[in-house]
């Protein structure tokens, strides 16, 4: 019969669009898909029906590319992987043709889509009780939260040229353009800011739950501050002039919102740390439940390897890619190369010296993370896989560190140093280190800033960024295999400072034109 | 005055009797049919003519005299012109024929121990392209008529047996759709390759059609038959590695004797190869009843059932499998009314071995032994541990062990039934209506079993927790209905033929699958338990029709179109229109040809067509769909208050709502000749297929859908070539006969678009062909001006010594620097030749016979040398992994998965099988005949690659299951 060609879905997981969204656990579904989208790669743990088609299921998680760009090109971290383009990114010579820029491309961009797409299905929710509406307009806030953050990482990677899409844009193949100004333009950033604002305004309809009150791995009004925070402390970079007075503002809000700093340093990266109330907003991790070879499943097992113990860390084995450059170890150690602050968390068996990119063993290896809890118990996945542990993607410390910044932005120097003492403090710092650091800000406070976030922040994926803002990215600064050779080159080329966009994008979408210098 | 007249009829070459044989005197609807023993008796009149006919055989004429026995011979009908030959919808005479249809029946099968259908016809047709994806029994076979047609969308015929157009998706638990076919059940093949035969098939026939008809009851007596055979399968070769000695210096020279690498060495001297490959014994057996119930040819009947043991040369691996058939094929009403029922039935036991193990079998250091008593807790089998005694992840596992401690065994059970009814209209013969309706239905469970000494699936926490078991169960259900008429009017008057049909047919695809995954204890305890269900349904509805006229047996039209409706497209795009129309001039039955001696048989064809594709993996590519995630993918908040919430996550999914059918046009044209009586023949046909709205996953704009890579219409890619066979009979006489044959086939693959808008700086180009070894790393690409699939590398430089400069690679583009740009199109996995050739030379009672068959100028990437010859993380985080011994010559410190030094020439000829056979005289008062026969398969390959065997399908060579050579005694038996 002709009539049996009209088909539905019979997968039990699968739906079409009329059975999908009924009530408000499906609506509870969909929003944690775009929070799954920064942790997992797909519909299936730990793979198996990726989000994106073509690639290498786990190298094309999200987090992981995240992370991959924000650290490998910089002075933190090293990888020398053979697997195509990655070596690209400690030499920093990748090209529009690199594999991994094309996945990074890809993730932030599918994460709007998604979101796009996540409000346009709940524009269409109607339930019964006015309750169950009023979670449905927070739910949108959120929506558009995850979208202002990948928006913010695709202004922050590629620039103001990437194709600009809301719940407005219909599904189909019509390629979606850049904003009108294109690379340089300021309407990404506008955008951002204005959802943001919104969302957080206590007059919206649709706006997030209140600071300091949202489940672990859920954004609320403080995760939107620090998002606005991170978006105009690098506003001279993204739209060319400044907004400190801005980012202070909600700076303000941040530390005002009730989180203080965990009592130990370590806490905020092992596998209890969803206990932590300094970690403002997270990407949730669950070894049993949240499975990726992404994620931290990578950040953890890469950086073990060689003659590391990998149970120590959680895992039952290591990658060997991760690893530390001698920069990075330098700023926690005094003139005689002993480590004088205890935040750097190193294992020092393997050469302090990075003489060879493929070798892991050059370069002491980071134990940061660890998928071990608090009290020393490895996480719950009892093959050890899979990781416990949360990516603390904001947390109070980046916050006190901003504002630090902030300050001297607009004073020239660093008054209060109560917030940066008490970092230190709570690291266990010595009183006579403290002094030094203090002296070194006087002379450079830049240069210290640069530094302090790197002893405070390292491995947390705000390197690249960091780097970039102090103007130390592309000029003024070496570290090993930048620009290519094991010694480093202090300059290379300027447009490195922004990604290219992917080559098949262009030719997928003739509506974006390659960022300029590329 | 009647005389009685005895007889015997049988064949010309052999002088074998020929049961079956229509004896009729001519001009009358009196005869009868030869017995068992080839004999007959009727009464008839001196100075009658007799006319004997049957199939295979040319029809002969005796005028009856006074001599009251006869022996009669009836020539082999080696050309077969009044062969009747299955087409879709229906059969036709190999004269009429007007497309490039190729038919191939019992007698010209390949021989040896033949597990699956489609080894049957390798290298037998000229175009056919048939590769195993390995030795293993069982193994999944790739059929590819004239190339692939499409590039993302299935490139396999459409398979049809006894009339039910099966689905080419394998069942779980089974890696050959085919095998639930015996092939001793098989009579013939045909396959349809242009569009003109195909189109009738419309969606589906885009890669040609091939249509398996099993074999029927014979008229007459009860006839049993049985065949039986054993081979000894031994592995052929295998891969260079360094050995103990070898791999110890290397150690030492690379790290030092301080080092822990050499620390580590063993003292064994263990080739790990030989510990997981053996040499196996199958064996085949088929016992077959068939005959007639009843005086007169009321129910011809064949029931056989066969039970095949087949052990791989990779330990563990085996399959046994059960079939039964069974065919009525009964007439009613004065044979107005013909029914033909099949069922077939199988069961199909596997243990799959993990071909993993082979890759491990290379990597393994070989100064280890495979047993290590302190190794306990790992089944006694040498594991590499890390300091804390746990297993290395990243190690390469034992490769015993992966084959001993994996225990992943399935079971399928199978049914294809359909029941045919033919009947012609009592007041008018000419109309037929005929009704097929079948089930295809497939049950395929299965599970793989780890202990909790299992190595890789060691729980380090809790090792009780560990070990790994899995399970499913798979139902496939594909049920058919076809319905056509059909008209056949002769009008001499005219000297026309017309010959109309047309008809309707649905079919409904289903397939639901439950399993679990959870570790050896079966904990359903969250962490460690799974389960993974699915479903999918498609629907196709069609109709259909054909035309084809003959004016005086020399001018032939046929004309076909196809109407056809999938569930897989949305409604605006869903019914799609195949026309095709062929033309053929029978040139030997011109007054000029009629008398020659030296032409025998000469036809012209020509044909057009058009056909469709639409087997696109998902059902649902049109619609927006949403997926839920599975417990493993769920995200996890957590609530200071009341604890964990966890959500299983739901992904709108993408989706293009204008997909729409693949269109591929196929112009061909051929000759069929036969030279000085069909002494020489063959045929000749050229092709050119254009396939356009080509179904391809194409990288899609990133925001402007709900994923980055999209099922949709875009792209066009053109296969064109020449198809040349010839089969001779060079000697042919009472005692000795000599024949000999071979096709060779040109085709020329080549991608024309891959864009929707044309872009003069980038074609769309698509990276695929992906390796083993680093991530993500991939070595062909889809690129315009090549054929699919080609691949795409670095080209190596080399030093004055021919040794490859590790890392250096000529800078193609100018530019000055090394990177992507400078990667070139090194060359294409798609053959641009393929041959067969096949010989028999029949002495007396002696017949030896062989066939072969080869492809040449295509490339094969080596991944197991690119894999292995490189000198760097022979030793990491503490463990050792072995080398290919050409580490030495080629000497890279680090992989080099790109450099085109991997890349090599992988023509080959394959010797497929020798037989020789002796044919016994009758035994117990000529009651029983027997033949015995000794094969040796896959008896050698001529090639220049340097790996295993060039013989892979789409060019990777990787971990592939050995081809093993096979030593065969059978034996067959009729009585």
């Amino acid at each position: 019969c002709v009539n049996d060609l009209d088909t539905t879905p019979i997968d039990p997981n699968i739906s079409d669009k009329d059975n999908t969204y009924k009530d408000l656990y499906d609506y509870e579904q969909g929003l944690a898909k775009l929070y799954a989208g920064f942790a997992v790669s797909g519909q299936q743990g730990p793979a198996g029906n990726p989000d994106l088609g073509g690639l290498d299921e786990g190298a094309s998680q999200y987090l992981r590319k995240y992370w991959e760009f924000q650290e490998l090109p910089t002075d933190e971290a090293l990888n020398g992987w053979a697997d195509p383009g990655q070596p690209a990114l400690s030499e920093i010579t990748w090209n529009p043709s690199n594999e991994l820029v094309r996945i990074l491309y890809y993730r932030v961009t599918f994460q709007v889509t998604l979101c796009n797409q996540f409000i346009r299905d709940l524009s269409e929710a109607s339930l019964s009780s006015e309750e169950d509406m009023a979670r449905i307009r927070q739910m949108k806030a959120e929506a558009r939260f995850v979208r202002a953050l990948a928006y913010w990482h695709g202004l922050d990677l590629f620039g103001n040229g990437i194709p600009f899409t809301t719940e407005e844009t219909l599904v189909g193949s019509t390629p979606p353009s850049p904003p009108a100004s294109g690379f340089g333009g300021t309407e990404i950033f506008d955008y951002i800011e204005s959802e943001l604002m919104d969302i957080t305004s206590n007059d919206s309809d649709e706006q997030l739950k209140a600071e300091n009150t949202a489940f672990v791995g859920q954004a609320d009004k403080a995760a939107a501050h620090m998002l606005l925070s991170k978006l105009y402390l690098n506003a001279e970079v993204y739209i060319g002039q400044s907004k400190w007075a801005e980012a202070k503002t909600s700076l303000d809000k941040v530390v005002a919102a009730g989180y203080r700093l965990e009592d130990r340093y370590e806490y905020n990266f092992l596998a209890d740390n969803y206990l932590s109330r300094e970690i403002i907003f997270p990407i949730a991790f669950d070894g049993v439940n949240t499975q990726t070879y992404g994620g931290m499943t990578y950040l953890i097992n890469a950086a073990v390897g060689g003659d590391m113990s990998a149970k120590e860390y959680g895992t039952s084995g290591g990658w060997g890619g991760n690893r530390s450059t001698i920069e990075l170890v330098k700023k926690f150690e005094d003139q005689f190369e002993n480590q004088v602050d205890p935040r750097g968390i190193f294992f020092k068996e393997h050469n302090r010296e990075n003489t060879t990119l493929p070798e892991f063993k050059d370069g002491y290896a980071v134990g940061k993370y660890k998928n071990v809890t608090s009290l020393g118990y490895p996480g719950s996945d009892p093959n050890l896989s899979f990781m416990d542990t949360n990516f603390p993607m904001f947390r109070l410390a980046d916050a006190y560190l901003m504002l630090a910044e902030v300050e001297f932005r607009m004073g020239g120097s660093i008054s209060d140093w109560s917030r940066i003492e008490s970092l230190w403090d709570r690291a266990g710092v010595p009183q006579n280190i403290q002094s030094q650091y203090k002296a070194a800000a006087s002379v450079d406070p830049a240069q210290f800033l640069l530094d302090e976030r790197a002893r405070e922040l390292y491995w947390e994926g705000h390197r690249r960024t960091d780097l970039v803002r102090f103007g130390k990215f592309v000029k003024d600064y070496n570290w090993p295999f930048k620009g290519g050779s094991p010694t480093g080159n202090a300059s290379i080329a300027e447009r490195y400072n922004v990604l290219p966009i992917p080559g098949t994008e262009l030719v997928a979408n003739p509506n974006l034109k390659q960022n300029p210098m590329w | 005055q009647a005389t009685w007249y005895q007889g015997t009829v049988v064949g010309q070459s052999d002088g074998l009797p020929i049961p079956g044989v229509n004896v009729l005197i001519k001009g009358t609807s009196k005869g009868t049919v030869t017995d068992f023993d080839g004999k007959f008796s009727l009464d008839a009149n001196a100075g009658d003519v007799l006319v004997m006919s049957f199939v295979g055989y040319q029809t002969q004429e005796v005028k009856l005299s006074n001599q009251t026995q006869l022996s009669i011979s009836l020539a082999e009908d080696m050309m077969g012109l009044e062969e009747i030959v299955v087409i879709g919808y229906g059969e036709v005479k190999k004269k009429d024929l007007t497309g490039s249809v190729e038919a191939i029946s019992t007698a010209d099968f390949n021989a040896g121990p033949i597990s699956s259908p489609q080894d049957l016809i390798t290298g037998k047709i000229a175009g056919v392209n048939i590769t195993s994806a390995g030795g293993a029994p069982g193994s999944a076979q790739q059929i590819r008529i004239r190339a692939g047609s499409s590039l993302n969308a299935s490139n396999d015929p459409l398979i049809i047996i006894d009339g039910f157009p099966i689905d080419n998706s394998t069942i779980a638990g089974m890696r050959n759709p085919l095998n639930s076919v015996n092939p001793n059940d098989i009579e013939s093949f045909t396959v349809l390759k242009d569009a003109s035969a195909t189109a009738i098939y419309g969606s589906r026939a885009s890669n040609g059609v091939i249509i398996i008809t099993t074999k029927k009851g014979t008229k007459g007596n009860l006839k049993v038959d049985y065949s039986g055979n054993v081979s000894v399968n031994t592995p052929t070769k295998t891969v260079d590695v360094l050995d103990a000695d070898q791999y110890r210096q290397v150690i030492e020279q690379q790290y030092g004797r301080d080092h822990a690498a050499y620390q580590t060495l063993g003292n064994s001297n263990t080739n790990w190869q030989e510990e997981v490959l053996r040499t196996s014994i199958s064996t085949d057996h088929n016992i077959s009843l068939s005959g007639t119930v009843g005086e007169k040819t009321i129910l011809p009947y064949r029931a056989s059932v066969g039970y095949n043991q087949n052990n791989g040369i990779l330990e563990t691996s085996s399959l046994e499998r059960i079939t039964a058939n069974l065919n009525l094929s009964p007439k009613f009403f004065d044979d107005h009314l013909a029914v033909n029922l099949n069922a077939k039935g199988m069961n199909v036991k596997n243990r799959f071995a993990d071909t993993g193990a082979l890759g491990s079998a290379i990597a393994f250091d070989p100064t280890q032994s495979v047993y290590d008593s302190n190794m306990g807790r790992f089944g006694g089998y040498t594991t590499w541990v890390d300091g804390d005694g746990n297993p290395i992840t990243i190690a390469p596992s034992n490769p015993v062990a992966m084959l001993h401690q994996t225990e992943n065994t399935s079971d399928v059970n199978r049914f294809i039934g359909n029941a045919q009814f033919d009947y012609r209209l009592h007041f008018l013969p000419d109309l037929r209506f005929n009704l097929n309706v079948g089930m295809d239905y497939a049950n395929g469970t299965g599970s793989t079993i780890n202990p909790t000494t299992a190595a890789w699936q060691y729980n380090v926490q809790d090792p009780t927790q560990g070990g790994y078991y899995t399970e499913y169960d798979q139902t496939q259900t594909n049920k058919l209905l076809d319905f056509y008429t059909q008209y056949v009017k002769e009008v001499p008057s005219l000297k026309s033929k017309f010959d109309v049909m047309g008809g309707y047919s649905w079919q409904h695809f289903k397939t639901e699958q439950n399993g679990f995954d959870s570790n050896f204890a079966r904990s359903t305890d969250d962490e460690y338990y799974t389960e993974r269900p699915y479903a999918f349904e498609h629907y196709l509805v069609s109709f259909f029709g054909r035309f084809n006229y003959t004016f005086d047996e020399k001018y032939l039209l046929t004309a076909t179109l196809r109407y056809d409706g999938t569930s897989k497209f949305g409604k605006e795009n869903r019914w799609g229109l195949f026309p095709s129309v062929a033309m053929a001039w029978n040139v030997d039955k011109e007054s000029f040809l009629v008398n020659s001696n030296s032409i025998s048989q000469l036809k012209l064809r020509a044909g057009w067509g058009v056909t469709g594709q639409q087997d696109i993996g998902s059902n649902y590519g049109f619609m927006p769909t949403y997926v839920e995630s599975d417990v493993r993918s769920q995200y996890v908040y957590y609530d200071p208050n009341t604890g964990r919430m966890m959500y299983r996550t739901i992904r709108p999914d993408g989706y293009d709502e204008n997909l729409k059918w693949e269109e591929t046009t196929t112009y061909n044209v051929g000759i069929d000749y036969g030279f000085f009586n069909d002494k020489i023949y063959g045929k000749i046909d050229a092709y050119y297929r254009e396939t356009n709205d080509m179904l391809s996953e194409v990288p899609v704009a990133s925001g402007s859908n709900l994923t980055n890579m999209l099922f949709t219409n875009v792209g066009s890619m053109v296969n064109k070539g020449i198809e040349f066979s010839l089969n001779t009979k060079i000697v042919e006489s009472q005692d000795l006969n000599i024949h000999l044959g071979g096709n060779v086939t040109y085709n020329h693959s080549e991608i024309t678009k891959l864009t929707l808008v044309d872009d003069p700086d980038n074609d769309g180009s698509i990276l695929t062909g992906g390796i083993q070894g680093g991530t993500g790393n991939m070595v062909q690409i889809h690129s315009v001006g090549y054929a699919p699939s080609s691949f795409y590398l670095y080209e190596q430089v080399y030093d004055d010594n021919g040794k490859p400069i590790e890392g250096a690679y000529v800078d193609r583009n100018g530019d000055g620097k090394i990177d992507d740009e400078d990667r070139y199109i090194a060359g294409s996995s798609v053959p641009k030749w393929i041959a067969g050739l096949n010989f028999m030379v029949n002495y007396k009672r002696w017949t030896l016979s062989g066939s072969g068959h080869g492809s040449f100028g295509q490339y094969v990437y080596n991944n197991v040398a690119s894999q292995n010859t490189f000198y760097g993380n022979m030793n990491v985080s503490g463990f050792n992994s072995n080398r290919m011994t050409d580490v030495t010559e080629v000497g890279f410190n680090d992989a080099q998965y790109l450099s085109d030094h991997y890349l090599e020439k992988g023509s080959f000829f394959r010797m497929d099988n020798i037989m020789l056979s002796y044919d016994f005289e009758e035994f117990w008062n000529g009651k029983v005949k027997a033949r015995v026969f000794a094969t040796v398969n896959n008896a050698f390959v001529i090639s220049s690659y340097d790996g295993l065997d060039p013989e892979i399908p789409n060019g990777i060579d990787n971990n592939v299951y050995p081809r093993p050579r096979s030593y065969m005694l059978g034996v067959n038996l009729s009585f």
